[in-house]
């Protein structure tokens, strides 16, 4: 999923301060996934402001609305009365979804809440990991299905540097040592011998170093 | 010869080589390189200028490299992954062949997050061992990485890193295997302190044939003091120090460490002469190269053979 992350009290005040009714649009699918910007999410944070900006002596009315996916047409238009209806629109949603609704949108204002953060997994509760920065040309069939790019801090193609330790990245020793994963799962699939090849250098071009990326479907072009 | 640098034909020669290092300045003063350069003349064979070392920024080791050329030294140029992708490396190196710098060392370089810029964006275009692929191709193919003509290719004798002591262990002979295929020339490795781990390393490099194939240098740095070897022991990733090391150092009193950290360094250096496999020492007295002189001199080094 995409995980984000719900920006500080304090800065979404700040982002949603020159706006008297504002949407908080809530996004159902990975943010909810996350706890990030469902509609438990919608709701508490919708609970926080009207609090917060009772408080400081300022009148806001907070309308709250969370659809199925923000980054998908068919269910943004279920949200069209309420954007058009407000002033400005605090998405809940990721930066796409975020996008998403300011393409369609163009009167209104839409402003994020979120800190979109990597594409991961809930590893255990409480604790998401990122596993996969989507560089658009997947090799995890030769690693043993844990990714170097996206799980060694400095992307290493052909092997640990010298400071894999107890497991652990140099970087940080709370982060698995991507390396010490692959070996490990290779040798128990018997499949170690993968390492010894020597691995050329990446074409970066699929991945968002090549500037921004599109795919098209032929085959699904009406 | 590959290269034709000095290093190079020591090793070829058969002659135990030394390699010594130099850090260049957080600052844009050339007399510093000329007064550390002073220390090393004649002490040592080739001398690594570090590329931004632990990630903090410093002179670039290209102009330090250049000057040392300058004051008629050789230079080893070190270059990480961390910071420039494939085009600057390329043009770095066709720049530093011009500049007349022979030897390379290629690095993977410590992550962003320890240095001075924690802010930073990491590169990493590339990693260390495809640098060595890259710097071999552009000498002995006269190609680019993307397959076109150098007009004058460069022809550097090439460098590799090493850390015998880099978990997981079974894996580290195999790197090391990986790097000489990618045409590593030499290899300079990590500092040494567990020797008891080095000749497991060493033999099990011997055993496959690897130092048949490449140039083996055991990396030392000598202790300054007993706070320095605690707080490599601890704090610096990679890095192995035994408990003996310390228990040295605590056995004499406080202005006597130094001493004793300069004669630990000098019997490793005299093990290491006998030992099959090593070809030389690179010896990386820290901020320290003022002292460089009395080490290689009490490790009975000198004179450095002329070649």
């Amino acid at each position: 999923m995409i995980v984000g992350n719900q920006k500080s009290l304090a800065e979404i005040k700040e982002i949603v301060a020159p706006y008297k009714n504002l949407l908080i649009l809530g996004c159902g699918t990975c943010v909810k996934t996350c706890f990030a910007g469902g509609e438990d999410e919608v709701a508490t944070l919708s609970s926080a402001l009207r609090l917060g900006f009772k408080k400081d002596g300022k009148e806001i009315l907070i309308q709250e609305l969370t659809i199925e996916r923000q980054c998908e047409d068919e269910f943004i238009q279920e949200a069209a009365e309420n954007i058009n209806s407000n002033d400005a629109v605090l998405s809940l949603a990721c930066g796409a979804g975020v996008q998403a609704i300011a393409k369609r949108f163009k009167s209104v204002p839409v402003m994020p809440g979120l800190n979109t953060t990597f594409i991961g997994i809930l590893e255990k509760q409480g604790l998401f990991t990122e596993e996969c920065v989507g560089c658009g040309d997947c090799r995890l069939a030769q690693f043993g299905s844990v990714c170097p790019i996206a799980r060694c801090s400095k992307k290493l193609l052909n092997g640990p540097c010298g400071g894999s330790k107890n497991g652990s990245c140099e970087v940080d020793a709370e982060t698995d040592c991507a390396w010490q994963l692959i070996i490990d799962r290779l040798k128990a699939l018997g499949q170690l011998n993968n390492l010894k090849a020597y691995v050329q250098p990446k074409d970066w071009r699929s991945s968002n170093a090549g500037g921004p990326r599109k795919l098209v479907r032929e085959d699904h072009i009406i | 010869m590959k290269s034709g640098s000095n290093l190079e034909k020591i090793l070829a020669e058969g002659k135990f080589a030394v390699t010594g290092e130099l850090g260049p300045p957080r600052g844009a003063n050339a007399g510093t390189i000329k007064d550390k350069a002073q220390h090393l003349k004649g002490m040592v064979d080739s001398v690594n200028i570090t590329d931004n070392q632990t990630a903090v920024v410093r002179m670039s080791s290209m102009a330090a490299s250049t000057l040392l050329v300058k004051e008629g030294m050789e230079p080893n140029y070190q270059m990480v992954c961390r910071d420039r992708n494939r085009i600057a490396m390329q043009s770095d190196i066709l720049g530093a062949y011009a500049l007349g710098i022979r030897n390379m060392l290629c690095l993977s370089g410590d992550h962003q997050l320890f240095g001075d810029h924690p802010k930073s964006r990491k590169v990493f275009d590339i990693d260390s061992i495809q640098l060595v692929s890259m710097v071999k191709k552009m000498r002995d193919e006269g190609k680019f990485l993307n397959g076109e003509e150098i007009a004058d290719p460069p022809r550097m004798f090439i460098g590799a890193a090493a850390n015998p002591f880099g978990e997981p262990y079974e894996f580290r002979v195999h790197r090391l295997a990986k790097k000489i295929e990618a045409g590593a020339d030499f290899i300079q490795t990590q500092c040494i302190y567990n020797m008891e781990r080095f000749r497991e390393w060493i033999k099990q490099a011997n055993d496959m044939g690897l130092t048949e194939k490449v140039y083996i240098l055991a990396g030392v740095t000598p202790m300054k003091a007993l706070g320095m070897a605690r707080y490599m022991q601890k704090n610096v990733p990679g890095m192995d120090v035994p408990d003996w090391v310390i228990k040295r150092l605590q056995g004499v009193e406080k202005k006597k460490q130094a001493g004793e950290g300069i004669a630990i360094c000098c019997e490793q250096i005299e093990e290491f002469r006998e030992m099959k496999g090593v070809a030389g020492v690179h010896l990386m007295a820290i901020e320290w190269e003022h002292r460089v002189p009395e080490i290689v001199e009490k490790a009975g080094l000198l004179p450095r053979p002329t070649v």
